[in-house]
């Protein structure tokens, strides 16, 4: 018998409609500061190619924020429609940042409008690129307040509970709760490192479908540089996020890692399966690497699952999410490493079409890192909503329909999700680099 | 002064912003659809799709900053409104979603299509409808708590006369504030064949516009008679907003002064909206929560308002900077820029 349950449909919603919108959001942070490093050298090395790039990337970037900014309005609005009694209670202590990002929406919209329309309005292309850095700045405040609420989730500060009310609110403590300083900075630097490998992923296929023109070797260059840049950041950051886990959050790391005895110098276990008796199969084993990742001492002591009560032990299966995750950030670091040096050598396989696919591959598998990430982050907090204070079930909703509204949803983001896909291919294609090189040159008479 | 007040002041005031900025907007897709059956596309196009582009985000971001700064103030609505305007808000999450996708994909993507413009200008007109709900839904009568918990009786609410006559409000005062702002935006461009249409269009709303608005009161009479007797209490901003309403027919009417026509409209507005809000008060949602039993903490109010002044002159700035490059910039306007920067 199907039984209508609002804490499962509200939970499914929540997930897919951040799944949805995690895809644009970080595309709308990273992309911006790609966009005026583009044009930064643009201007400095007098190059138009460059000038070129920051240009199409604007253009397509309009179609991504677009949906960003619907599907963020939908997320927004579902947490207060979903999670009625979580806001409420949230709202006493967490609200500050939300607030706080509703400037930095406004700053970003106001500053992004500019910029689109005046491409042509400024005779000192200095002065046009001037208007991108709030547009940059707005877009990573945004990520940074709402991580700030999701660190709140994970390691609730800043107020205390005294016979079931909440006392001595401290907004600034709530803010910069301990989960903060290591999940905005992961955040951040993988947002920019995946703006960066999808805008190469663009360039690789084109050199991949057979263009060689010099503007592609430019743009996937450039990229793989910035993208190499900031995944070696978010290496370090990842590191550190496992350091943060292994204090405040054991339970999440030790379900990541299958790690159920607590014990010395333990190892890292990298995919592999349970079988019936619940023992870990076919794993790849790193001896000393969990207790590197969780305290940076080969021996030192890490927590394991069974010190938690069954009920509070978040679901095993993010065991994959993490280890997909690290790798793929392993995988991209290498590449791009890789690359780089391919290119100063004068190696011939970047010539090569194999490899240039692989290339193609990078911006799907940064995506997907950011995806499993987040599964990774959220799944684990799991079966609390505010960990140790509130469990899921208790800030969802009681309100019916929350199954119906779900598969509107469900249609609502399969028709965006196609048409701005669709719409990004035919924009692209009915106006190649090359015929837009050529206009240029006319327009300034040099033809 | 009590911090409550200040809290819903601001949040009111955004409230305000929005649905004139966003009327605007919603009654421009609307016209701009109808032109594509009127078969005055070649008059309207150009001027909607020269206003509307630049500042479509922006409007969005009112929309956000009231529902993130209602939570945050007052953090019980999240508890009862969240609760009971599911599938309303739900509904105008899809309808938004069309039309902020419209812009994207059609004015800088894939040719037109007549459909998608058909949706987008419809759009516009349920949007606000689907929104004024939660004004209906405020009056009271339409919530039962069922095991402490908050339920929408959807039945009384459909078959409402008050729930009618406020969608029939938000939709003609869309198109009347709407139509009187572009005549005076085309007349500022001096694109006179839309200013003759659209100031028809702002004629032909502006009666329905006031009707509607009266109806509603006489509805509440019976509705909700405490809001009723509030209201009478402070007559007068009604009364005042009323003559205001003259004056923008008038100057419309004798074709001059369009600039002013609209800013008469705006007080017109402002003067029924901040009544009605006034009249309100102290409920957020009758007779369940009052502003009062549903205030946020003083350390959270403090620091909400203090985040909203530094905010807030970082704004002011930002915003007049956009007016000035796109709505008040006449070369702008009529399209005649140049590089001169
Ligand atoms: C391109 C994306 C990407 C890549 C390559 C990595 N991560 Fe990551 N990771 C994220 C994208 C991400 C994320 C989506 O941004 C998360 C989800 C929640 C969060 O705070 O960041 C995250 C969370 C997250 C967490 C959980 C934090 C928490 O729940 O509080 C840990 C411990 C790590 N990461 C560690 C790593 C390590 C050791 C990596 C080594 C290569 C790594 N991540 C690569
Ligand atoms: C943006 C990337 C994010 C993604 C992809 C994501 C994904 C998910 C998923 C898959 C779930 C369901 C978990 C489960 O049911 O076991 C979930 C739950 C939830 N997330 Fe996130 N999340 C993200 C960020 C955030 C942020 C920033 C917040 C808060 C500000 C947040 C708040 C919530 C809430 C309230 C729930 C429902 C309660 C729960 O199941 O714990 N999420 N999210
Ligand atoms: C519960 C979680 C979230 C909520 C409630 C939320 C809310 C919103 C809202 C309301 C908007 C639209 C703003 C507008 O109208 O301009 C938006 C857009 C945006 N969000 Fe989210 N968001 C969430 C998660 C995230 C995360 C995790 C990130 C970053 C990692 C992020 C980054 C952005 C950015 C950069 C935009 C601007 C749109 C763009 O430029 O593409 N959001 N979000």
């Amino acid at each position: 018998m199907w039984e209508y349950d609002p804490v499962m449909f509200s939970r499914i919603l929540t997930g897919l409609t951040l799944a949805f919108h995690i895809i644009y959001a970080t595309i709308g942070v990273g992309v911006p500061l790609m966009i005026a490093i583009a044009q930064w050298i643009g201007i400095k090395k007098n190059d138009e190619h460059y000038i070129l790039l920051a240009r199409r990337w604007t253009r397509g970037f309009v179609i991504t924020v677009a949906v960003g900014v619907v599907t963020g309005t939908a997320i927004g609005l579902q947490l207060s429609l979903l999670w009625p009694n979580f806001m409420e209670l949230a709202g006493h202590v967490i609200s500050l940042p939300l607030f706080l990002e509703t400037f930095a929406f406004f700053f970003e919209a106001i500053f992004l409008g500019i910029y689109l329309y005046t491409w042509d309005r400024f005779e000192n292309q200095k002065k046009h690129m001037l208007l991108l850095i709030p547009v940059a700045i707005g877009a990573s405040f945004s990520a940074f307040f709402i991580t700030m609420v999701n660190a709140f989730m994970n390691t609730p500060a800043g107020f205390d509970i005294v016979n079931g009310a909440l006392v001595n609110v401290d907004p600034l403590a709530a803010m910069f709760n301990p989960a903060t300083p290591t999940k905005v900075a992961h955040v951040l630097t993988t947002a920019y490192m995946t703006s960066a490998f999808i805008l190469a992923s663009i360039a690789a296929f084109q050199i991949f479908k057979g263009r060689d023109h010099i503007y592609h070797k430019k743009s996937l260059y450039l990229m793989m540089k910035v993208g190499l840049i900031f995944s070696i950041a978010t290496v370090l950051v990842g590191d550190l996020s496992g350091k943060f886990l292994a204090e405040y959050q054991p339970e999440k790391l030790a379900a990541a890692e299958w790690h159920f005895e607590t014990e010395e110098a333990a190892s890292l276990l990298m995919f592999g399966y349970l079988d019936d008796e619940g023992d870990v199969q076919g794993a790849i084993e790193i001896p000393y690497m969990l207790s590197i990742l969780a305290h940076g001492d080969p021996t030192s002591e890490v927590t394991g699952l069974n010190e938690y009560p069954e009920e509070e032990q978040p679901p095993l299966i993010v065991h994959y999410f993490f280890d997909l995750m690290v790798t793929i950030g392993m995988w991209l670091t290498f590449i791009s490493a890789f690359y780089w040096l391919a290119v100063r050598r004068k190696w011939k396989v970047i010539k090569n079409k194999v490899f240039n696919f692989i290339l193609v591959l990078s911006g799907p598998l940064a995506i997907m890192a950011i995806e499993m990430g987040w599964f990774f982050a959220e799944f684990g907090r799991q079966p609390w909503i505010l960990r140790g204070v509130m469990k899921t079930p208790e800030g969802a909703t009681s309100a019916a329909y929350v199954d119906t509204m779900l598969f509107l949803f469900v249609g609502l983001y399969l028709v965006l999700g196609t048409a701005s896909v669709i719409v990004l291919t035919k924009m692209f294609k009915k106006n190649p680099v090359e015929r837009e090189l050529e206009d240029h040159a006319q327009e300034r008479g040099e033809w | 002064m009590d911090l409550a007040i200040v809290g819903i002041a601001v949040l009111w005031t955004f409230l305000f912003g929005y649905i004139i900025i966003a009327s605007i907007d919603f009654g421009a897709g609307f016209f701009s659809a109808y032109s594509e059956i009127a078969n005055t596309k070649h008059i309207l196009h150009h001027i909607i799709q020269r206003y509307l582009s630049p500042v479509w985000e922006v409007t969005n971001v009112f929309l956000v900053f009231f529902f993130v700064g209602i939570v945050g103030f007052f953090p019980s609505t999240a508890f009862y409104y969240g609760t009971v305007l599911l599938v309303p808000v739900s509904i105008s999450i899809i309808l938004l979603a069309i039309r902020g996708s419209y812009y994207a994909f059609q004015t800088y993507g894939a040719k037109d299509s007549k459909f998608y413009i058909f949706l987008y200008g419809l759009a516009g007109l349920l949007i606000p409808a689907s929104l004024s709900i939660v004004l209906t839904i405020s009056e009271g009568g339409f919530v039962e708590i069922v095991n402490g918990n908050p339920k929408l009786m959807y039945e009384e609410l459909f078959f409402s006369p008050l729930t009618w006559s406020i969608v029939i409000l938000s939709v003609v005062s869309v198109l009347y504030i709407s139509a009187t702002f572009l005549t005076a935006y085309a007349d500022v461009a001096k694109d006179y064949d839309a200013k003759g249409v659209l100031r028809k269009y702002a004629l032909a709303w502006s009666g329905p516009t006031i009707l509607s608005a009266g109806l509603i009161i006489w509805q509440l009479r019976q509705h909700n008679a405490e809001h009723f007797q509030n209201i009478m209490d402070i007559w007068w901003m009604f009364g005042l907003s009323g003559v205001f309403f003259i004056i923008t027919v008038v100057l419309l009417w004798i074709k001059k002064y369009y600039s002013l026509a609209f800013w008469s409209l705006i007080i017109q507005f402002a003067l029924a909206f901040f009544g009605y809000g006034i009249s309100h008060y102290p409920y957020l949602l009758y007779p369940h929560l009052t502003i009062y039993d549903g205030f946020t903490n003083d350390a959270m109010a403090t620091a909400l308002i203090i985040a909203f002044i530094a905010g807030f002159a970082l704004l002011i700035p930002s915003l007049f900077l956009l007016a000035r490059l796109f709505l008040f910039n006449k070369d702008y306007v009529r399209g005649e820029e140049k590089r001169r920067y």
